[in-house]
């Protein structure tokens, strides 16, 4: 097991920088750069003022020369500073905003485990009845809506008409007021959209996979031996199949973290959420690109960290995966 | 036959797919008496699984649907029984064998794991002793290192262990009957062999009651006290298994037993029963074997050809045979035996 992690982590370096490659190439090739954001609507910029800027920039350079640049700092994981009015380091801008990104994600995909899995099991054993039905028809729902529109509905349901949540930030203004109680429950409410949409697409995968994994494991010899035992239903349904229909969802959850980190941006620019996902959208829209490439190379890190505690979770779980160990 | 532990009664089951009702069993009737062990061969698809996993109520509903007839065990009509009290018959007054070791052992539990829950899962005893007993039984099946063996994974065994450990969970609260459903199906020649051996001495040593399921005519010859020989759906011939060899009735059985290897020495090919099984969703009228059975071709040839003034075995095309008894406890369902030398007796 050990060694079988290793050499994961050992494979996954030059994927990494492959990955930086790539997205370092594109990020240069999109139209715009930081110089025109900042000069091409000043009719006092002259064109002696914008080499001077793309010079103090390391833009005048050739892109392999940059890219060697940022690859050297990287490996003593130095995310250089940002082409931002701020010019702070990247890496600090990065710090302060990943925990607000990730306990989201986290809890989004807490919900959709607690959520998704019941219901796919559900809808299994009682395939066909109402409950099946109606579950399949909200799934299809969800896969087609687009969250972003989603989430503008809910916020004028449940923020502007209903009034029940409050529809952009983290906390109130007067959340420092409040006792401790309040203040739990400010910040939940706030969540509770953020994270219901996280999670919705994910959901609505998750359901109908463990649905089919269900139906799928339902039908093996040895659900019926179990059942022949004398086991009743339930731990027919809990102790014998579920276990072996969850096996795939492990891997699907850990590929599911780049589509969370994608979300982030959508669903943290709509409800003006202090997050990575939002820091991205204005790297991007300012052409920032030491701050792009820092919150990508994070992004690809967590992506490929995920893949592996997916792998090793599944190693873990399902004892015919041989990693390695004798026998 | 005084006492009967199992007794299936015109058991009729039906399958509600898609293209409309197929029909499984046409009424299938069979004891099974305390002890006894009762073979149950026919080709694949004849019906004799689908009578098994009735018997446990295992079939999934819908699709299946029992049509009519009487389960009844030791007298008690299993049919009608709500899940719960089911659950108590599974597993502890009979239980299952199945055919695939490779398949029928769940892959995430340890097989020790596996034979225990049978203790736990019908209260006998609490987790621990579960464990300790279930070790035992699989050094009783001969499980070789039976305690380190019951920490491992099926993947971890042979297709021969793999069926021990299912013998072992079948066997453990010693239930009055198994059945088992083609228990050397899938395993090679020497393993078939101490396998059948295993469920003989357990059998011997639990004095319980076996339903064999099989297509081997060699297994049951060796093993069971009675035979069924079923075909689409029914049985067309029950006796004393040394009764059922040495003198089939049914055209089935004697087309079965004639293309055994060994009976005609110097024989080049060996024979075997012309034409196909019919198609379970459109089974002619009259008896099932018509198409195929030697003697029924012969009359209708006869009666071609002139030879014959009438067509003597038309009423085969008409009706389904009953099953009629030629010799204490020998049934088997035939027009043709019946007139040639039924009503002797």
């Amino acid at each position: 097991m050990y060694r079988y992690i290793v050499r994961r982590v050992l494979i996954s370096v030059p994927l990494l920088i492959g990955i930086s490659l790539i997205t370092f190439g594109v990020i240069n090739m999109a139209p715009g750069g930081p110089i025109g954001i900042s000069s091409d609507l000043n009719p006092k910029a002259t064109a002696e003022y914008r080499e001077r800027l793309k010079a103090y920039y390391g833009l005048d350079r050739p892109i392999y020369v940059r890219y060697g640049q940022w690859l050297g700092r990287m490996a003593v994981l130095d995310f250089g500073d940002s082409f931002s009015p701020d010019g702070r380091k990247v890496w600090d801008k990065i710090r302060e905003r990943i925990p607000v990104t990730l306990s989201i994600n986290l809890l989004s995909m807490a919900t959709i485990f607690l959520i998704a899995v019941p219901i796919g099991i559900y809808s299994a054993v009682r395939k066909g009845s109402l409950f099946d039905r109606i579950a399949t028809v909200t799934v299809f729902t969800g896969f087609a809506v687009p969250t972003f529109w989603l989430a503008l509905l809910l916020m004028i349901l449940f923020g502007v008409h209903l009034g029940w949540l409050p529809i952009s930030g983290l906390v109130s203004l007067e959340h420092d007021s409040l006792p401790l109680a309040g203040r739990v429950a400010d910040r939940a409410k706030h969540l509770v959209l953020p994270i219901f949409l996280a999670g919705f697409g994910g959901l609505a995968g998750i359901s109908r996979y463990m649905r089919s994994n269900m139906l799928e494991v339902i039908r093996q010899d040895y659900v019926a031996t179990a059942r022949a035992k004398g086991l009743p239903e339930r731990k027919v349904v809990f102790r014998h199949a579920m276990r072996n229909a969850l096996l795939p969802v492990i891997t699907i959850l850990g590929l599911s973290v780049p589509d969370l980190l994608g979300g982030s941006v959508i669903f943290e620019t709509i409800f003006a959420i202090p997050g990575m996902g939002q820091l991205f959208y204005q790297g991007v829209m300012s052409r920032d690109y030491p701050l792009i490439m820092g919150i990508l190379t994070i992004g690809a890190f967590l992506t490929l960290l995920g893949n592996i505690l997916a792998d090793v979770g599944y190693a873990l779980a399902d004892p015919r995966i041989n990693t390695g160990r004798t026998g | 036959m005084t006492e009967r532990l199992l007794d299936v009664r015109s058991l009729r089951v039906a399958f509600e797919t898609e293209q409309g009702t197929v029909r499984a069993l046409f009424g299938v009737s069979f004891s099974v008496a305390p002890g006894e062990t009762v073979g149950l061969v026919g080709e694949s698809g004849c019906g004799k699984t689908v009578t098994a996993l009735s018997i446990l109520r295992l079939l999934p509903s819908p699709p299946s649907k029992v049509e009519g007839g009487e389960i009844l065990l030791r007298g008690e009509n299993l049919l009608p029984l709500p899940e719960k009290r089911m659950c108590d018959v599974r597993g502890k007054a009979i239980s299952m064998i199945f055919q695939e070791p490779m398949s029928s052992l769940n892959p995430v539990l340890t097989v020790g794991e596996q034979v225990a829950e049978v203790f736990t899962a019908h209260g006998v005893c609490g987790k621990r002793e579960a464990a300790e007993r279930a070790v035992a039984w699989l050094r009783k099946v001969r499980m070789p290192d039976a305690s380190l063996r019951a920490r491992e994974y099926p993947h971890q065994m042979s297709g021969g262990m793999r069926q021990r450990a299912m013998i072992a969970m079948a066997l453990a609260l010693s239930p009055s009957l198994v059945i088992a459903d083609e228990p050397t199906t899938a395993l090679d020649v020497t393993i078939q062999a101490q396998i059948m051996a295993l469920l003989q001495e357990m059998r011997e040593q639990e004095r319980m009651a076996v339903l064999l399921i099989t297509h081997d005519l060699g297994v049951v010859h060796d093993f069971a006290d009675r035979t069924a020989i079923m075909y689409l759906g029914r049985i067309v011939e029950i006796a004393p298994t040394r009764d059922l060899f040495a003198d089939p009735i049914h055209p089935y059985t004697q087309g079965l037993l004639a293309s055994l290897p060994g009976k005609q020495p110097g024989m080049k090919r060996l024979p075997s029963i012309p034409g196909t099984v019919p198609d379970l969703s459109a089974v002619p009228p009259g008896c099932p074997f018509a198409d195929r059975c030697p003697f029924r071709q012969a009359a209708f040839a006869r009666f071609r050809s002139g030879e014959a003034p009438a067509d003597s075995l038309e009423i085969c095309d008409r009706e389904d045979p009953p099953l009629f008894e030629y010799a204490p406890g020998h049934l088997a369902a035939c027009h043709y035996q019946r007139a040639a030398r039924g009503e002797a007796r």
